[in-house]
């Protein structure tokens, strides 16, 4: 059976890298005793994939792993077990069956919800003006290239609050958009120097399709 | 939860999990007035830190107590130093983020002389005196422990302490006397330092008063009051069954060097090695109790959620319950799907099959610690290894499908010719040599692949080697590069691989293992002038030590290649690790004229340990 779940990442735990929170999981599975599955061969793994890596220093709530278990568990008992000796500041939301024809977390992820505040004052007003461009033109830094491509069409919904802006960004496999790359176009736009260390990122959800709409990965499972 | 650092200096910084805490099964406890602060400091980075077996031991035994909270310190990594100095940052303990300077102690554990800039850094960041003899009574007690205490003296003068010894015996007295004199309302340093003194396996430097000779050598060396002991004796903890150990490792969020659960499963060694230090400072051998092990090894696994278990041990082979608590793992770690790392066993039928059945025959390789090339000179540092058991473990592994094969060697002994130097090369090729005559051309996948490694000798403290003179630079490099070419010569160099380190950082590591006081102004140079993580090649630079000494005039000569002579009175005389000087002396006697002596399980030979009363001296 396959699982999702849901957690959030906050506090101190922002500063765990995507490779030692994966790490983190495999252990908080083997001490909370969840039947998860384990890959065959010499060496073998849990089954577990993690939908997409969240940037050192960023915070979330709404991060998604999906594991395979061999046996059976209700998702009360799981979120218990796991609650009891979890970290503070990673805490399972839910957890959760998915379908048999669901795709993982992985592959299915199509958008990601960002809050992001400042910690020197902006003037966010000028956003608006900024997105009314034909075109958001950025220098995107590869390992193997640098390109100048226009991230519009990635930036799905923006809102500006008074201190703080909300995006809804295009990523996944393709045409992956951080908010570090939209931030940094807008403080050209401002003509003001950047420096990512000053934003505070909390990821609030990650979507996929469905249809004409966006729906939370969360939405996919059911309670068991 | 309240860190203390700023968000934008741990996103500036190299991984800053290092310096978070909040890890599973670290300890948190509320303050209150009567709380014992108690600082652990390896002091290296987080990652090697978290890696050490003692310091976890020592961080689960003083939580035991209601009384004490201690947390941990590492070493902040370049990145991070730099800004904590410009911004006047304290140090402070990963589990309340409390600067260290609050602490009542700071525990720093001295596993390489390599670490000693680094101690410094710890005392420069958190703000507390360099020198014992600086520090008032709002300053925490600076205790040093671990195998650099054997001879504690070209770091004595920053240190207000020393424990001598295994932690787990004495460590409620020193607390327990704290205590006394911190509720006492009336607390002075200086009667405390001297009460503690006294206890067992207590040293405190600042009471000590050396005098030196015309040559440079020690004249005399005592306490400056009647009632300090001449002599300190190392504290040893006879039952290792009742001692405290670790049943909730911390379990890191970063990949430490030692990412998974360690089962000591004995202390000492009954080999008697002439150049290992371990193997004479830990002796007498104790085994822990082979059900006993089993039980920690259940509880650390679920209590972490490790997938790996290691054994620790020196000469793990020896271990006598060894098969048995090896299978006993190897059923539940199935079960469990953990991994078992072996330690590194003599090559035999037995641990040819372990290997076979916990790793993958086409991954590993087999290792052998010959040390040295030669029979003779093999007797010389009482190796107990053949070439003809060499070449046995190596021919039934390569029967057995193993392919590589690893071995290690040091150059720079004492009495070693070319001759011996030559053997190495020989005794690779040989080997080599065997994977062919064995293995048919047919079922050969590529050739058989040898590493040859070798290090620079280092004569340390308490062991027969003490009084030997170290080669010098040019003597390394000349061995290594004679080892290198004589590689080369050999029928199957293209098998072999050769690899040897740089004669830098030995020099030093000789100098300070066996230095004396007056090194104090050496280190305290360096360190002002840039030296820091010696111990890792990346930040190992030679220029502020070659400055150091020759600012303070004190040449690194005197420390490193001169014989001494054995009535020559040495810095670290004045410790008792039970083996006498006696032994050591007849050891080094023996070294000179190859003649080897039995272990101790097949012999006793007097050491002097079995004065601890217990371990492998009353078996048989």
């Amino acid at each position: 059976m396959r699982i999702r779940m849901k957690f959030s990442k906050r506090g101190s735990l922002k500063y765990i890298g995507h490779l030692d929170t994966m790490r983190y999981f495999q252990k908080l599975m083997r001490r909370a005793g969840i039947p998860i599955a384990y890959s065959n061969g010499m060496s073998p793994h849990q089954i577990m994939s993690f939908a997409l890596p969240l940037g050192i220093g960023d915070e979330s709530v709404g991060e998604y792993a999906d594991i395979e278990l061999t046996g059976s568990v209700s998702s009360t008992d799981a979120l218990a077990a796991l609650a009891a000796c979890s970290a503070p500041g990673i805490e399972i939301l839910s957890f959760k069956a998915l379908p048999d024809d669901a795709k993982n977390a992985m592959s299915s992820v199509e958008a990601a919800d960002y809050e992001i505040g400042f910690t020197n004052d902006p003037d966010l007003s000028a956003f608006s003006t900024f997105f009314a461009q034909n075109e958001i033109v950025v220098l995107k830094k590869t390992k193997k290239s640098e390109n100048m491509i226009d991230i519009k069409p990635f930036i799905f919904q923006y809102r500006v609050a008074e201190d703080r802006i909300f995006l809804r960004l295009k990523c996944g496999s393709v045409n992956n958009t951080k908010p570090e790359l939209v931030m940094d176009a807008f403080y050209q736009y401002l003509g003001i120097d950047f420096d990512e260390n000053l934003l505070k990122i909390k990821r609030l959800d990650l979507l996929t399709v469905n249809g004409q709409d966006f729906i939370s990965l969360n939405d996919i499972g059911l309670e068991i | 939860m309240h860190l203390a650092l700023t968000d934008q200096i741990l996103k500036e910084v190299e991984k800053p999990a290092r310096y978070i805490g909040g890890e599973i099964n670290a300890i948190h406890k509320e303050l209150c007035d009567a709380m014992i602060r108690f600082a652990m400091c390896f002091p290296d980075i987080y990652e090697i830190g978290m890696s050490h077996l003692g310091a976890q031991i020592i961080y689960a035994m003083l939580n035991e107590r209601e009384d004490v909270w201690c947390e941990r310190v590492y070493s902040p990594w370049t990145d991070l130093h730099k800004i904590m100095k410009e911004q006047k940052i304290p140090l402070f303990a990963l589990e309340s983020q409390d600067p260290v300077k609050d602490f009542d102690f700071l525990g720093i554990t001295l596993q390489y002389e390599m670490c000693y800039t680094n101690v410094l850094q710890i005392l420069d960041l958190s703000g507390i005196s360099m020198f014992s003899a600086d520090r008032n009574n709002d300053d925490p007690v600076v205790i040093g422990g671990g195998p650099c205490a054997y001879n504690p003296e070209p770091i004595a003068d920053f240190f207000d302490l020393f424990y001598i010894g295994e932690a787990e015996t004495g460590y409620d007295a020193l607390l327990d006397l704290y205590k006394t004199h911190k509720m006492s309302g009336k607390f002075d340093r200086n009667e405390f330092l001297h009460e503690a003194g006294k206890l067992p396996g207590i040293y405190a430097p600042k009471f000590y008063q050396t005098h030196y000779g015309a040559d440079h050598t020690l004249t005399s060396f005592k306490p400056i009051y009647e009632d300090l002991p001449h002599t300190i004796k190392k504290a040893v903890c006879m039952d290792l069954n009742d001692a405290p150990y670790i049943t909730k490792p911390i379990v890191p969020y970063l990949k430490v060097t030692q990412d998974r659960a360690t089962l000591e499963i004995q202390r000492g060694c009954i080999r008697g090695c002439r150049f290992c230090q371990a193997g004479m400072i830990y002796r007498p051998v104790r085994e822990r109790d082979e059900k006993k092990l089993e039980t920690l090894a259940r509880e650390m696994l679920e209590n972490s959620g490790h997938e790996e278990i290691s054994l620790s041990s020196l000469s793990s082979s020896d271990y006598s319950a060894l098969p048995e608590l090896v299978n006993y793992l190897i059923e539940y770690a199935g079960e469990q799907r953990v991994n078992i790392s072996l330690p590194s066993l003599r090559i035999d039928a037995f641990s040819l099959d372990v290997m076979r059945r916990v790793q993958d025959i086409r991954k590993s390789s087999l290792t052998f610690a010959p040390e040295a090339g030669s029979q003779r000179m093999r007797n010389v540092i009482n190796k107990g290894l053949t070439q003809e058991d060499i070449l046995k473990g190596a021919g039934d592994a390569f029967l057995g499908g193993w392919t590589r094969v690893k071995l290690y060697f040091m150059l720079g002994l004492p009495t070693e010719t070319d001759e011996d130097l030559l053997a190495i090369p020989l005794l690779c090729n040989e080997i080599a040599k065997l994977y062919y005559e064995l293995i048919p051309k047919e079922q050969r996948k590529g050739r058989v692949q040898i590493v040859a490694s070798s290090s620079f000798f280092v004569p340390k403290p308490f062991t027969p080697f003490q009084w030997a003179a170290m080669d010098k630079r040019e003597d390394f490099l000349r061995k290594a590069a004679f080892v290198n070419h004589a590689m080369h010569e050999q029928l199957n160099a293209r098998s072999i691989k050769y690899n040897w380190h740089d004669a830098s950082v030995s020099e030093l590591e000789g100098i300070l293992a066996r230095g004396d006081r007056r090194l104090s102004a050496v280190l305290l140079y360096a360190y002002e002038h840039g030296a820091l993580f010696d111990a890792w090649t990346e930040t190992f630079h030679k220029e502020p030590w070659d400055e150091a000494f020759l600012k303070t005039g004190i040449d690194p000569a005197y420390y490193i290649h001169r014989e001494r002579s054995t009535d020559e009175i040495l810095p670290w005389d004045f410790i008792d690790i039970g083996v006498t000087r006696e032994y050591l002396m007849r050891e080094w006697e023996k070294a000179q004229n190859g003649v080897t002596t039995p272990n101790c399980r097949d012999h006793c030979n007097g050491c002097g340990a079995a004065v601890f009363g217990g371990g492998i001296c009353y078996a048989h």
